[in-house]
């Protein structure tokens, strides 16, 4: 069984950071499907759509009948462990520093055999395992086998924890925490295990509704955070930056306006200035550091995620300019997800439907309540996950979306 | 399907080796040279005189056989380029033959070779296949070591065998390989010693590992009456068999291409498996020898652990088994060490084992095994063949 994490003990200032090596990430072209899958939590393994069998690796034509027709399909990885090894070599940089390492070779039910990351808990073979996929530090997708029940501790396996992003030990810069769904994202953090949470709040000679509340969590630390505020932003990280191990950054400005309805650029401007500028001041303060951190021990800077917005994937109209802020905002963040990547510091990018807020008070049900938004945002840390679309709403936007951006563009303008 | 014809008027001569070192500063190119240079002088020959030539390396990139061609100044009228790394040496043999019973060539080299700088492994194992890319080496082990050890695990609870069975192949090839010059490993190694070895990938513990080094083997195919012509020691080829991606169904491999042939093999070689006098398996792993003790019909499968326990292996022994000591304690110089135990075979047909020649050598078998392109090796060959008389 996994032994339970313990608190990292504090890290000594004059030993060297040893810097971040990444598990080897070149794919194929068509490998990255699995990474795609992945990077929203998906397993999917190709099947044909003419005979229907399952492939892996994955391939260009179908091993059974030569069909071209391959679809990502979802999976349930259930299969049998047939045999094991644990590693006490490796000729790579980032296994040689985590030996040993458990490898599994197992038969999914599905067909094929396939080689997993496998878990502590997994029973020796013969054993029944369930293989999932998950993004490694190289930001690509690998299988992984676990135990077919949960487990006491599973979280915290040694090779689990390479996985994912888990909150638990970990030290987070939450940049709002005057809105519900800041509020709420700072209590989901703490109970998952947070070690700190400093929380920023723009206006501090304003006590905002819940400062009592969010001040008196004993990992709570509130400091003025104005992230339109260039120098604010610098300051700060000066301060605590070489600590952050995951920043979520949920300041938003939304005022819900479209082109006509609207003489100048005012407040376009200033929601370009929380929600684009203001990713980019703080990426361009915060970034560094956490890159040289990737690597920091136990709890290393592993995480960087973004509250954006269906919207950023098509414009809808009433909230226009809002929409076209947070698409700017989408956009940069697969810039710092790129910049990011050398270091194994995964981004992260929440694209929630309306939120049952204020700015959304026209828009019908459902609506997304900042719990749940919080707990998807925790969840994706615990998950290791690239995308989250967090409630139905999203998740038919994205949808259909996928299927044709054209004729949602057409619809969201009725 | 009908017979296959046979490989009658095939010579098989001149058994080269180029010494092999741990790690080499030159390229492939120069070990492939020195291989073909060691062919033209063994068999008194002009470098014009060589009109078919075989290449198998995996360090030779970017180049291949036709870029060697230019470097070495050759101008062969049949070309091959063999990228079957462990099988190679077998591949390269039948299709040789055949075009020298064809008349395409009169005299082809084989060549296999590969140089090994401090980084090249490494590089090697990260590039090998797309499915090795892809679904391998990012989880750790890269090269073969954990697929190997996938297939040993699996083999040992299936059939019962133990790290010591695995031990005494890896002695006794010690042992066989103390009386020869190229064997890069020339201290006895003790049973002891090699079950307190440090663990590579559980199972597979150090002295179960082959260990990458720089070297290159050559071998001449030609008609028996030019070999005659030259005064040229040469082997007959009886029969030889090749399959790829044999029982792709099987979860995990516990048998390789060799079961599918070995009636064919046997049949057209018109010998039996107790025919053989000695037999030099692909053994980069010891497992993997089991295997084809086991597909070639020298025992039942599953009954390896107990034809292990039965055997000496050793030269003076009941089952002479890689007489030079296999890649285990010679080294495996990449490709070269697909064509090692053709090589070695040929010097004990040809009466050229020197100290390590078996007191009876008419009939040998060599099998060869390659390319782990994801869970398991999907090349496998083996050729009989016999002293000429």
């Amino acid at each position: 069984m996994a032994r339970a994490l313990t608190r990292p003990p504090r890290k000594n200032p004059v030993l060297r950071t040893r810097l971040p090596t990444l598990p080897p990430g070149a794919r194929s072209r068509v490998a990255l499907g699995l990474t795609a899958a992945a990077a929203e939590g998906r397993f999917a393994l190709q099947a044909c759509r003419d005979c229907g069998a399952i492939q892996y690796p994955p391939r260009e034509a179908c091993h059974a009948c030569l069909s071209g027709r391959l679809a990502w399909t979802p999976q349930d990885g259930a299969g049998e462990l047939l045999a094991e090894t644990t590693l006490h070599h490796s000729n790579d940089l980032f296994f040689r520093e985590r030996l040993p390492w458990r490898l599994g070779l197992v038969g999914l039910d599905a067909g094929p055999t396939v080689v997993a990351h496998l878990h502590g808990d997994c029973a020796p073979a013969p054993a029944r395992v369930r293989v999932t996929a998950r993004l490694d530090r190289a930001g690509q997708a690998v299988l992984v086998a676990l135990p077919e029940q949960e487990t006491p501790n599973m979280a915290d396996d040694k090779q689990l924890r390479e996985l994912t992003c888990d909150p638990k030990f970990r030290k987070i810069l939450v940049t709002d925490g005057k809105t519900a769904v800041g509020q709420a994202l700072v209590r989901q953090l703490a109970a998952a295990g947070a070690d700190l949470i400093w929380v920023g709040y723009a206006e501090p000679w304003k006590r905002f509704p819940g400062f009592d509340e969010l001040a008196a969590l004993p990992q709570v630390s509130l400091l003025p955070l104005d992230v339109t505020d260039s120098r604010n932003v610098r300051e700060l990280a000066a301060e605590i930056g070489g600590k952050v191990d995951i920043l979520v950054n949920n300041a938003e400005h939304h005022r819900t306006y479209g082109i006509a309805n609207r003489a100048g650029v005012e407040d376009a401007r200033a929601e370009m200035d929380v929600n684009y500028f203001g990713l980019l001041r703080l990426a361009q303060a915060f970034g560094p550091a956490m890159r040289a951190r990737g690597a920091d021990g136990q709890a290393s800077a592993v995480a960087w995620v973004n509250l954006l917005s269906i919207y950023a994937l098509a414009n809808f109209p009433p909230h226009g300019t809002f929409s076209a802020s947070k698409a700017a905002a989408r956009s940069l963040a697969q810039c710092l997800r790129a910049e990011m990547r050398p270091a194994g510091v995964r981004v992260i990018d929440v694209f929630p439907g309306p939120i049952d807020d204020e700015w959304n008070q026209l828009l019908p049900p459902p609506k997304l309540s900042p719990a749940a938004l919080a707990q998807a945002v925790v969840r994706a840390l615990q998950d290791g996950v690239e995308e989250v679309y967090p409630g139905d709403v999203a998740q038919e936007w994205l949808a259909r979306w996928r299927e044709n951006p054209k004729a949602l563009e057409r619809e969201l303008a009725q | 399907m009908g017979a296959r014809q046979g490989y009658a008027g095939v010579a098989v001569a001149a058994p080269v080796t180029v010494p092999y070192v741990r790690y080499s500063v030159r390229s492939a190119h120069w070990f492939l040279a020195r291989a073909l240079a060691g062919l033209i002088e063994r068999a008194g020959l002009r470098k014009r005189d060589i009109d078919g030539l075989a290449v198998s390396s995996f360090t030779l990139a970017p180049d291949t056989a036709i870029g060697l061609t230019q470097h070495l100044g050759v101008s062969p009228r049949w070309l091959d380029h063999i990228p079957l790394g462990g099988a190679s040496g077998v591949v390269a043999l039948r299709r040789a033959a055949r075009a020298v019973q064809a008349g395409d060539a009169e005299i082809v080299a084989c060549l296999a070779g590969d140089t090994n700088h401090v980084d090249s492994f490494r590089l090697t194992l990260a590039n090998f296949s797309q499915f090795a890319r892809d679904a391998v080496y990012p989880y750790g082990a890269g090269g073969p070591n954990a697929s190997f050890a996938f297939l040993t695990a699996h083999y040992m609870r299936a059939f019962g065998a133990t790290r010591e069975d695995f031990g005494k192949l890896c002695v006794a090839q010690r042992a066989n390989a103390l009386d020869y010059p190229h064997a890069l490993f020339k201290q006895p190694l003790s049973l002891e010693q090699y079950l307190g070895a440090r663990p590579i990938a559980a199972p597979l513990h150090l002295f179960d590992c082959v260990m990458p080094c720089a070297g290159a083997e050559a071998f001449l195919v030609l008609s028996e009456a030019r070999s005659r012509a030259l005064g040229l020691p040469y082997a007959r080829l009886l029969g030889a068999i090749e399959r790829h991606n044999a029982f792709a169904t099987d979860p995990v491999q516990l048998r390789g291409g060799w079961a599918m042939d070995r009636d064919d093999l046997y049949a057209q070689a018109g010998v039996g498996p107790g025919d053989i006098d000695f037999v030099q398996t692909y053994d980069d792993y010891p497992v993997i020898t089991v295997m084809q003790l086991e597909d070639l019909g020298f025992c039942a499968k599953g009954e390896g652990p107990a034809f292990v326990r039965r055997h000496t292996f050793t030269r003076d022994g009941s089952f002479p088994l890689n007489t030079s000591g296999g890649q285990l304690s010679v080294g495996q110089a990449g490709a070269a060490g697909g064509f090692l135990g053709l090589v070695e075979a040929l010097r004990q047909l040809t009466g050229e084992a020197g100290p390590r020649a078996l007191a009876r050598a008419e009939i040998g078998l060599a099998s060869g095994f390659g390319m782990i392109n994801f869970d398991r090796g999907l090349a496998s060959g083996a050729a009989i063949l016999a002293r000429a008389h």
